[in-house]
């Protein structure tokens, strides 16, 4: 052992090859920075052009179903990103997100509802249900819903501070794995429980409909429609930015540190608390813009969106797609609702078999989804 | 009066002129005193002492992992530890660490910090490292990915998502990275590694921190016999620098290393001097063998 001591001064003795450490890696690749260019002109060019413009017999037309459509599933694909950065690089399964998403989307119904005026059935300032109840005037937490300022604030600040408040206990307390998972269930369904009731405020089982008109703009015109295509395709394409350069900072390995071992990162000076509630909180509030981008065109929002149905799909489309790697929840959240809006029409009573089977099948033979399938495949071309 | 007594005092009054004005005595000199400043999150060593634990005891539903022990190591110091199954060896590091609270007893680490009101990032931050039995590595990120999340920074949220690599931070990886014979496996997964670079990417892990005190429980556990006689190396050469804590089983590496073994039995201390006087001690062998 006295003969090689090279171990013990290695940096001052021995002259050492210069060694390349490997350096910050690039938002996008150059293939990726194409595929975002591509996506962008798609969204805000070609759909326009092939809804507005393209007449209606042409083979090209995109019809306004399919307008409708594509714009709810990008609202789905941004939960779908959501769950990615909490469970996919956090390793934190959460069954609650669809009251994130419902939540931004009440916010955005106030407004909506406020914005319809005397022109409600009822010819009355208040909405509709309000005087069907027989009251006289606003409740206190609708006061800021006349604003649309204000309603955008709270569209990041109500999902935001709810889950702030939630993961500030359940994390602190050290809360993990399905036990987290069953408590954030519980919560979308305790909520829903207490939007159902007519006393709350927020409209009952019928939830907010017959929206007129937003910032004073007819809601229901096709020019509106588009605008709020691209508006959804654009935050989407925004989110997934904003999602890589989170993740591609340190920020984003400390969260994957803290997936594959927790005690590990503790040991290494990090308190996880804080890193957990931070990327829940951003999370929820990307929920939070999805459901306000989704009320407007789909035209309702009632309490079952906060059902624990719609919370596991989330959870589904992020498997189905690939966990970890931000475009697979992306793909996924495509994928599943596609099939679903498909097999609804033609094979209505199969497609809960088909969601179970898919997620078993996915479970068990695409561990990484369509994503890794793809990265095999690719892989084995080679 | 003869003329050697008279020199044998003389010689006696240098040393203690000579301990004084260097300042190092066995109390810790005149910096020991009343009126020096203990500054917050600084370790204060000046007692000689960098980590302490008196009286601690712990129980798991009766069972007494840890039952009155005391011990105490110093700054610099290589202290090896051994004892059979459930002594309460990885207990005593859980509650070092802070995993664990003890039901009784005090544990300091340095003269002013009391580390039973800490948690266990602020104990990591402080600059206590530990490497676990079995190695814990972060499986999805490189190697270099590992050792740059380890390295001694801020660790806030805020500071993670700007955190930039400087010059002096780069050069200290490399240098580390050798250190540890990693260098060339900076870009694999760190789950790909065998199992003896893994206790190596661990222990890099832990350097990478700059720990004054690290806590090492069964680092060659699963090494090969030319793996183990590098990590030994890598042991002595770390000595003096840090202080280090090592549990083994492995009695030849701890013939390596050791200076002074202590040897636990339920929860307490048994025997402490150098492997030779432990090996000899009629309690460490009845216990070893006893069972």
């Amino acid at each position: 052992m006295k003969t090689e001591t090279g171990v013990a001064a290695p940096a001052e003795s021995v002259p050492r090859p210069a060694l390349e450490l490997p350096g910050r890696s690039a938002l996008l690749s150059r293939a990726g920075w194409s595929a975002f260019v591509i996506a962008v002109l798609l969204v805000c060019v070609l759909a326009p052009l092939l809804n507005l413009v393209v007449p209606e017999g042409s083979a090209l037309h995109l019809s306004d179903y399919a307008v409708a459509l594509l714009g709810k599933i990008m609202c789905y694909a941004i939960l779908a990103l959501a769950m990615d950065l909490i469970w996919g690089y956090t390793g934190i399964l959460s069954l609650g997100h669809g009251l994130f998403f419902a939540l931004g989307g009440y916010v955005m119904g106030m407004y909506l509802m406020r914005q319809i005026g005397r022109e409600g059935n009822y010819k009355s300032d208040l909405p509709d249900f309000m005087v069907f109840l027989d009251w006289k005037e606003l409740p206190w937490h609708w006061a800021l819903s006349d604003s649309f300022v204000a309603t955008l604030v709270l569209v990041l600040l109500v999902p935001g501070l709810i889950a702030f408040v939630f993961g500030y206990f359940a994390f602190r307390s050290r809360i993990k794995g399905v036990y987290f998972s069953i408590i954030t269930q519980a919560m979308t369904f305790a909520a829903m429980l207490l939007f159902f009731r007519n006393e709350t405020g927020f409209g009952g089982n019928n939830g907010f409909t017959d929206f007129k008109r937003i910032l004073g703009i007819a809601i229901a015109t096709p020019g509106m429609r588009m605008f709020l295509f691209v508006l959804t395709g654009c935050t989407l394409l925004g989110f997934f930015l904003l999602a890589r350069a989170l993740v591609r900072a340190k920020f984003g390995r400390v969260l994957q540190a803290i997936r594959d071992g927790e005690s590990r990162v503790m040991f290494c000076g990090y308190s996880p608390v804080g890193y957990k509630l931070a990327i829940w909180t951003i999370s929820a509030m990307m929920c939070g813009v999805a459901g306000a981008l989704y009320v407007p065109q789909v035209g309702i929002i009632n309490p079952s969106e906060m059902s624990p149905a719609n919370s596991i799909e989330i959870a589904i489309w992020a498997a189905v797609g690939g966990r970890a790697s931000l475009i697979g929840p992306i793909v996924g959240a495509f994928v599943v609702n596609g099939a679903k809006s498909w097999l609804t029409v033609a094979y209505p009573e199969f497609w809960l078999y088909f969601l179970g089977a898919l997620f078993i099948a996915v479970t068990l033979f695409l561990p990484n989804g369509i994503v890794g399938l793809a990265r095999r495949w690719k892989r084995g071309g080679q | 009066m003869t003329p050697d007594l008279l020199d044998e005092g003389a010689q006696r009054r240098d040393q203690l002129q000579a301990a004084r004005v260097s300042g190092r005595t066995e109390s810790g000199g005149r910096q020991a005193g009343f009126s020096r400043i203990a500054l917050p999150g600084e370790v204060d060593v000046t007692h000689g002492r960098i980590l302490y634990l008196e009286d601690v005891s712990v129980s798991f539903d009766g069972f007494k992992a840890i039952n009155n022990l005391s011990l105490d190591i110093a700054p610099g110091e290589l202290r090896c530890i051994i004892g059979p199954n459930g002594a309460g060896k990885t207990t005593m590091m859980d509650i070092i660490t802070g995993k664990t609270r003890p039901d009784a007893g005090t544990v300091f680490f340095g003269s002013t910090i009391d580390l039973l009101r800490y948690n266990e990032p602020q104990i990591a931050q402080m600059g206590i490292g530990r490497k676990f039995q079995k190695p814990t590595v972060f499986e999805q990120l490189t190697v270099f990915e590992n050792l740059e999340l380890a390295l001694k920074t801020n660790k806030g949220v805020a500071a993670s998502m700007v955190f930039r690599l400087d010059s002096a931070q780069s050069d200290h990886l490399a240098q580390l990275l050798h250190t540890i014979q990693l260098a060339h496996d900076v870009n694999r997964l760190a789950g790909n590694l065998s199992h003896g670079q893994k206790q190596w990417l661990e222990i890099g892990i832990l350097l990478v921190q700059e720990p004054k005190l690290l806590l090492l429980d069964e680092p060659v556990a699963g090494m090969t016999d030319e793996e183990t006689a590098r990590t030994a190396e890598l042991f002595l050469s770390l000595k003096g620098k840090h202080s280090l804590m090592v549990v083994e089983h492995d009695m030849s590496f701890i013939r390596a290393i050791s200076e002074i073994v202590t040897v636990l039995c339920d929860g307490a201390v048994l025997a402490q001097g150098t492997l030779d006087q432990v090996q000899a001690d009629e309690r460490v062998i009845e216990v070893y063998l006893g069972r």
